[in-house]
């Protein structure tokens, strides 16, 4: 008999109710029950980055939780970053600077700068680079992505000025 | 019928339990057989996602909010198992009180994984070249295990019994770590050598140096870890290094022997590279630390 629990999670902020395996990850719950397929799942073991999420606001490996631990919590995947169609200012300056080639590492990229730029609203360089150093490019395209950070940062002061 | 969810589960299957209390915690452990913890599950899930450890019963501690603490007391810090790398990253009486914990922590993994991963977790999964099983080596840290049969304390040399493997019993826990603080005037340096920014070190050295007022050495301490199955502390090169002039020479000297500890080997990594990484990270563990505890004695 499969362990199950009835669980109420809000994601994007949209509260889900489910009720789930609990050996089921986050990443897969989100794939393949909720049909998010936004967030890729990579390495399954942590390494990756590519199925980063924003749980309460701080950046988690989806593949390393269960969904049931995320019950009553709120979970951000790369979904709630753009607002009616339009880009918001980190993917628009993904765009504009090249900030991705195959495109599978860039929701983790994402949802890690989210957090990171919130946190951190005039990065240096360095602190990108360090910060990127848990979202592995398979295309080695990290040059453009760090332009495309630092491009959103500036950005985003100035809209906030 | 065909249903996707059959298809997505990584971990074998599990009873899962999520007790509040330290004491509901360790009754499941008493209770059921190939129980397991699961603290910040960075590197328990993992293991689990492969199969490479299937326990029948998970008990997730992250709801057991006793467990999350930091305090510093009795000239002494006090941190819960459950807490996060995080807080600990954030601390400011960590930055002010032990500043090679944060030190330490900023080779641990990366933002993600220190947002979720615990001293605790970190401490148990027991890496051979772990940051923080490093500085509880060097720090002379105290384990606090608790059971259901009660609660027994720890030194770091002991709890680390062997390869990954801890001196939990089945049924134990870990609860808390003391760390003394170093002691007024000391200086400290934690380096170390990885492939990339955020993996386990191939070789990581820490030091603590404490100066006389003529610029000898008065205290020192230093652990080197990734030559073998827990972090060496090197007591015939610390007792050498004891009154001597703090200078490129006698660290020189210092790190000669180091490079000639016993290490081991793995597919990847030969012997004799690790005691080279363990020479140079001793130089400059050394060195770093001195120029900081010079810095201290004239600031």
């Amino acid at each position: 008999m499969a362990d199950t629990r009835t669980i109420a999670v809000t994601i994007n902020g949209t509260v889900h109710n489910a009720t789930v395996e609990t050996r089921m990850t986050l990443v897969d719950f989100l794939r393949h029950e909720l049909k998010l397929t936004g967030t890729h799942v990579g390495c399954e073991h942590g390494v990756c980055g590519a199925c980063t999420v924003l749980v309460n606001g701080v950046s988690a490996r989806a593949c390393l939780m269960l969904v049931v631990q995320c019950d009553g919590q709120r979970v951000a995947t790369v979904e709630s970053l753009a607002g009616d169609r339009k880009l918001n200012v980190l993917q628009q300056s993904f765009q504009d600077n090249h900030g991705l080639q195959c495109g599978f590492c860039t929701p983790g990229m994402l949802m890690t700068l989210t957090e990171f730029l919130r946190d951190h609203p005039e990065p240096s360089e360095a602190q990108v680079r360090e910060v990127l150093s848990g979202n592995l490019c398979r295309c080695t395209g990290y040059q453009s992505i760090v332009d495309a950070t630092l491009d959103a940062a500036k950005k985003m002061r100035e809209a906030a000025r | 019928m065909f249903k996707a969810g059959h298809f997505t589960l990584k971990p074998a299957p599990f009873t899962y339990h999520d007790p509040h209390s330290v004491d509901d915690a360790v009754d499941l452990l008493a209770r059921h057989e190939n129980a397991r913890v699961l603290a910040g599950g960075q590197s328990l899930m993992p293991m689990m996602n492969f199969r490479y450890a299937m326990p029948d019963h998970l008990i997730d501690l992250n709801k057991v909010g006793e467990l999350a603490y930091i305090h510093v007391e009795n000239n002494a810090l006090h941190i819960g198992a459950m807490t996060r790398q995080r807080d600990l990253e954030f601390s400011d009486d960590i930055a002010r009180h032990c500043p090679l914990l944060k030190a330490a922590l900023a080779h641990v993994g990366h933002r993600q994984t220190r947002n979720r991963g615990t001293l605790g977790g970190s401490l148990c999964h027991q890496d051979p070249s772990a940051e923080l099983v490093n500085a509880a080596a060097l720090l002379g840290a105290t384990m606090h295990v608790v059971s259901q049969r009660g609660k027994r304390d720890l030194a770091a040399a002991e709890f680390a019994l062997a390869y990954m493997t801890t001196a939990l019993a089945p049924d134990e826990m870990l609860a808390g770590v003391t760390f003394p603080l170093p002691t007024q005037g000391t200086a400290h340096a934690f380096v170390e050598f990885a492939r990339r920014h955020g993996d386990f070190a191939i070789v990581a050295c820490s030091a603590m140096l404490g100066l006389d007022g003529k610029g000898n050495i008065a205290k020192v301490a230093l652990a080197i870890s990734g030559l073998a199955h827990a972090p060496v502390r090197p007591a015939t090169i610390e007792q050498a290094l004891l009154g001597q002039k703090a200078d490129a020479a006698t660290f020189k000297a210092a790190a000669a022997e180091a490079g000639k500890l016993e290490a081991g080997a793995d597919a990847y990594v030969t012997a004799t590279y690790r005691q080279h990484l363990a020479r140079m990270l001793t130089y400059r563990a050394l060195e770093q630390a001195a120029t900081s505890a010079t810095e201290n004695h004239h600031g």
